[in-house]
């Protein structure tokens, strides 16, 4: 299964921060990398959501939704916005 | 309230003679979907290990000793935790009993870690006895990498997130610590008979 | 949250569930097909957005994906889908769903993958299979808004008969260049492209980078990475490369 970006959880975004964010500029809390999240690697095929830095693969944030609770882990991030 | 879409089913277990066979609210596929949490890693098999036992007390195998362990076929029901159930799967690969007596059987859990960073916790217990294998060909062809070649762990009887693919050790430990998954609140022992998925289920 | 862009005339409003109407059911394709919904609370939307679906049955099981808009700012939203074999979603909404159904969606949704003509050109979008469909509302909201801006629509299909909205696309507005390639069969007489998107196919027919394009490109992953990989490798600058990628069995 091909990774998506993060285009296809603009709406998961937008239930977690409160507002739109592909265009909201990260930054890679291993190697430095600055993109929007709208260019982030998204696997979402899996048990969670495990969105990933394009350029070292990193993971930046974990989202699992259980119970109809959506949690956010920002672990690999070392700037959102 | 949602409305209910018209005409709208859910697969749903399909016939009577899977009955039996298929856990709580699962669904049977023909299909094996991929699911992942990262890039399928592709290590070269001459640079391929697989071990077994504590930091520092391990026994590793490389690719050509592995293959050389003695192996079986399995065909066994697999179980995702998101809701999709494959019957009769056909594995071919080492049982975890035939590395744990050649490692030397230590410890009452295991975590499994694998290329890319994965991990899952399962204990030793559910490792033995002829429940777990560490796979290498499926369905009579070398396993594939976005199936978890060269090699995964297969633990059937418990949710498929815990058959963790491009498997490389297994840790023996005296704790039972949480995995990826079980980190985020996926349960931690995880039967697809008593619907264990998340943690208090 | 400080920082965060918001375009156009959008407000930070919730993103709610709502109940639309199906208002028209149009077939495209053997396995393509066109919704049309009467959304009562539907604030607008940008050209290159999408909204999520939610389908529910009578046990209360909900099944959700994501849709692009096909339509432009303005006009009713529509949704173009295409039926995956097996799916659990999308052989409902091309082949059962009709006129006067309930279809519960949240949106519009995404900032990233946008076109206003105030960002210019030229234009060059690349689509793969269905990812034409944001591209399609990029292409009527040009029109709808008078804009001269130029654009070359690259578009890749299996044959002739994939190709959607073929009816608008072989007219395309003044300033629309539409370029297909066929890649895995071609009806007779063809003169275009019958091959995948390579480098050398872009070479021929992308804006080259000294015209500061901007590149829209949306469809599968393996298409989306081929073609923005060998745009940058041109000489466009990466941050005018948009990229949507399309799930394989991912919009099921």
């Amino acid at each position: 299964m091909d990774a998506l970006d993060g285009n296809a959880i603009g709406g998961l975004l937008r239930e977690v921060f409160g507002a739109e964010m592909t265009t909201t500029m990260s930054a890679c809390g291993s190697c430095g990398a600055a993109r929007q999240v709208g260019e982030l690697v998204v696997y979402n095929h899996a048990p969670g959501t495990v969105v990933r830095c394009r350029s070292c693969e990193n993971i930046l944030m974990v989202f699992v939704t259980m119970r109809e609770r959506t949690c956010v882990d920002l672990l690999g991030l070392s700037a959102l916005g | 309230m949602s409305p209910v879409s018209r005409g709208f089913h859910r697969r749903r277990q399909e016939s009577a003679e899977n009955a039996g066979r298929v856990p709580p609210g699962q669904y049977v596929t023909k299909d094996f979907p991929v699911l992942s949490a990262g890039p399928t890693p592709h290590t070269p098999l001459d640079r391929w290990s697989f071990s077994v036992g504590r930091p520092g007390r391990q026994k590793s195998w490389s690719w050509e000793e592995f293959r050389a362990l003695p192996s079986e076929d399995v065909t066994v029901d697999i179980h995702c935790v998101t809701k999709w159930s494959k019957l009769d799967t056909a594995w071919h690969g080492v049982s975890v009993d035939t590395l744990l007596d050649l490692a030397g059987h230590d410890g009452p859990f295991a975590m499994a870690h694998c290329d890319g960073g994965y991990t899952t916790n399962v204990p030793v217990a559910d490792l033995t006895g002829g429940k777990a294998w560490v796979a290498y060909a499926y369905d009579g062809q070398p396993l594939a990498p976005e199936h978890g070649g060269p090699a995964r762990l297969l633990v059937p009887h418990l949710y498929f997130w815990k058959s963790a693919k491009w498997v490389r050790s297994l840790e023996l430990k005296d704790t039972n610590d949480p995995g990826f998954w079980e980190n985020y609140g996926y349960h931690i022992y995880g039967d697809p008979w008593r619907e264990q998925r998340y943690a208090g289920d | 949250m400080a920082g965060t862009a918001l375009r156009g005339r959008l407000s930070p409003r919730p993103l709610l569930w709502q109940v639309a109407k199906v208002s028209a059911v149009a077939v495209e394709t053997a396995s393509v097909a066109t919704i049309t919904l009467d959304v009562p609370d539907w604030p607008g939307h940008q050209a290159g957005q999408h909204v999520d679906i939610r389908l529910t049955d009578d046990d209360g099981y909900m099944a959700e994906r994501s849709y692009s808009i096909a339509s432009a700012p303005g006009e009713p939203v529509a949704l173009t889908v295409e039926r995956i074999d097996d799916g659990e979603v999308s052989p409902y909404l091309t082949d059962e769903l009709r006129v006067g159904d309930d279809l519960e969606l949240r949106g519009p949704i995404g900032g990233y993958f946008v076109w206003e003509p105030a960002d210019g050109g030229p234009l060059l979008l690349a689509a793969g299979g269905s990812g034409v469909v944001p591209l399609r509302s990029i292409l009527r909201h040009r029109e709808r808004t008078g804009s001269d801006v130029a654009v070359r629509l690259l578009y890749s299909s299996r044959t002739l008969d994939d190709v959607i909205y073929s009816g608008e696309l072989d007219h395309p507005a003044a300033g629309v260049e539409v370029i297909h390639t066929l890649t895995r069969h071609q009806p007779p007489g063809w003169t275009g492209y019958a091959r995948r998107v390579d480098a050398a196919l872009l070479a021929e027919v992308a804006w080259p980078a000294g015209a500061m394009p901007l590149a829209y490109i949306c469809g599968p992953t393996t298409f989306v990475e081929a073609v923005s990989q060998a745009l940058v490798q041109s000489g466009y600058p990466p941050q005018r490369v948009k990229t949507e990628r399309f799930g394989g069995t991912g919009g099921s």
